[in-house]
């Protein structure tokens, strides 16, 4: 007997399942949550002056498992490394992040979009002009010139934020 | 003149139905597992059976060579004749039936032990190893369920005193046979079930274990009609079940036709929850179920509305 009532029970659990809302979540329809550490599209920050982020030290592009970043650097007027060109290739990088943890500046970010689906595999390709923000991306306050001891046009060594003068080591001598 | 207009409509409306039940249960299906089913199609994706159709009717009819061509073609054709033929004598309602045969539950019988010929040839006719082991089993397993079936109900036949099923329907005015036939509505609906190959008795197409079984070299149309025939199947089953033991078109206050097609809808709903929640038992197990518990259950059913009817004289039960 102790088959049939369990079969009857179970019978009796599905049936309940009528009234119960189903898990699914239509996705093109509805949006599909997604975690704030989610690691999607690659963008290009910029830091709260406006000014590009990215000082071109080639991390990302060595931290790179598959080899899709690229670039070529270069420097300004006032000093200031920037990349002249910037391409990630999306239909090699696996979204694995590393990138963005060997970036010393918070230039190189994981955004939440992963809705990149492209016709032909070179509209994968995604040269600087496609990657850079006009915004700061997860780190609103963030500017790496304003930290760093590096003297560049305006800024000299010193200025920077809780730092102190530089010691001349001359004076020490004897 | 009148006759054939009521055969078109029935024609008509049974398909339609059938096709709208593959919907339905998907649908049921799916809410049963917390998802939604097929709903993009149309409203709610009640059109989702016609692009089935209409992807069906445009894919490539295939014939394999290995086959045994006229068997091949023949054997969709028989189920789903077989099927529809059984519904000339369902008893819609008092007045809505095509044939009122006096061995109308016979012939349905004679109709369904048909639609086994149809496995079998299918299975036989494919010239494929799986199509070979879905016919053997569905042969197998029709041909012993088919006793339990027939020896189930020959209590109701008992208590109606007649094969009419309009006669069987009318003699439970007072009272349903469910509740005097207990375990032979319960053998029956085992034994419907199995009759119609559903889950948990789809042993001649288990997926996991033939491919598609019987109908594994079919495609286009032809697969179609397999198709087809399973879901009338299913409908033909269900009205029995309502008309043998559920009152038929009897009920207050709502007209036959309701009350009939109400009740066959939810007879076959319980086929579609029975579906979602049993796996499938092995084939050695199916039989010995079969012959050891279905049958000696039955008889006994027999014996016993027997002795209650000689006993104390029809009016009894």
């Amino acid at each position: 007997m102790n088959p049939v009532i369990s079969g009857l029970k179970a019978l009796w659990r599905i049936f309940a399942r009528l009234f119960k809302r189903p898990v699914t979540i239509e996705y093109p329809d509805q949006p599909l949550p997604v975690s704030s550490r989610w690691r999607g599209r690659i963008v290009l920050s910029r830091d709260p002056d406006g000014e590009e982020r990215c000082v071109a030290c080639y991390l990302c592009s060595v931290a790179c498992p598959v080899d899709c970043i690229a670039l070529q650097a270069t420097e300004d007027a006032h000093g200031r490394r920037y990349p002249d060109w910037f391409r990630i290739n999306f239909s090699r990088c696996i979204f694995c992040g590393y990138c963005e943890e060997a970036c010393p500046t918070y230039a190189i970010q994981l955004v939440q979009d992963f809705e990149m689906s492209e016709y032909r595999r070179t509209s994968l390709v995604y040269e600087k002009d496609d990657l850079l923000i006009s915004g700061t991306g997860k780190y609103p306050d963030y500017n790496f010139y304003r930290v760093a001891g590096v003297a560049i046009g305006g800024k000299d060594k010193g200025d920077a934020e809780r730092e102190q003068p530089p010691v001349d080591v001359r004076s020490l001598l004897p | 003149m009148n006759e054939l207009v009521l055969i078109v409509l029935l024609l008509g409306s049974l398909f339609t139905i059938s096709a709208l039940l593959i919907w339905v249960e998907r649908r049921l299906l799916g809410h049963w597992q917390e998802r939604y089913g097929p709903n993009r199609v149309g409203p709610g994706g009640i059109l989702q059976s016609a692009a089935d159709a209409i992807k069906l009717l445009a894919k490539e009819d295939w014939t394999p060579p290995f086959a045994d061509k006229p068997v091949f073609v023949l054997a969709p054709a028989v189920v789903v004749s077989a099927v529809l033929l059984s519904f000339a004598v369902v008893p819609f309602t008092p007045s809505l039936i095509v044939a009122d045969l006096n061995i109308g539950l016979l012939f349905v019988f004679a109709l369904s032990s048909l639609s086994a010929y149809s496995i079998v040839l299918a299975g036989w006719a494919s010239n494929s190893k799986y199509a070979l082991i879905g016919g053997l089993r569905g042969s197998a397993q029709m041909f012993s369920y088919e006793v339990f079936m027939g020896l189930s109900v020959m209590g109701v036949v008992m208590l109606a005193g007649s094969f009419r099923l309009r006669d069987i329907v009318e003699a439970q005015q007072d009272l349903w046979f469910c509740i005097p036939q207990m375990i032979g509505a319960g053998i029956f609906f085992i034994a419907a079930l199995a009759e119609t190959h559903r889950l948990p008795f789809d042993i001649p197409e288990a997926e996991a274990e033939l491919v598609a079984g019987y109908h594994t070299e079919y495609s286009g149309m032809k697969f179609g009609m397999f198709f087809l025939g399973e879901y009338l199947g299913i409908v033909l089953m269900s009205s029995l079940t309502v008309i043998l033991f559920l009152g038929g078109w009897q009920g207050p206050w709502l007209p036959p036709l309701v009350w009939f097609w109400l009740k066959t809808f939810m007879v076959i709903m319980v086929f579609f929850l029975i579906r979602a929640t049993l796996p499938r038992p092995r084939f050695d197990q199916l039989i010995t179920f079969g012959w050891t518990v279905l049958l000696p259950a039955s008889l006994l059913n027999l014996l016993v509305t027997a002795i209650i009817i000689l006993t104390n004289g029809h009016d009894a039960l």
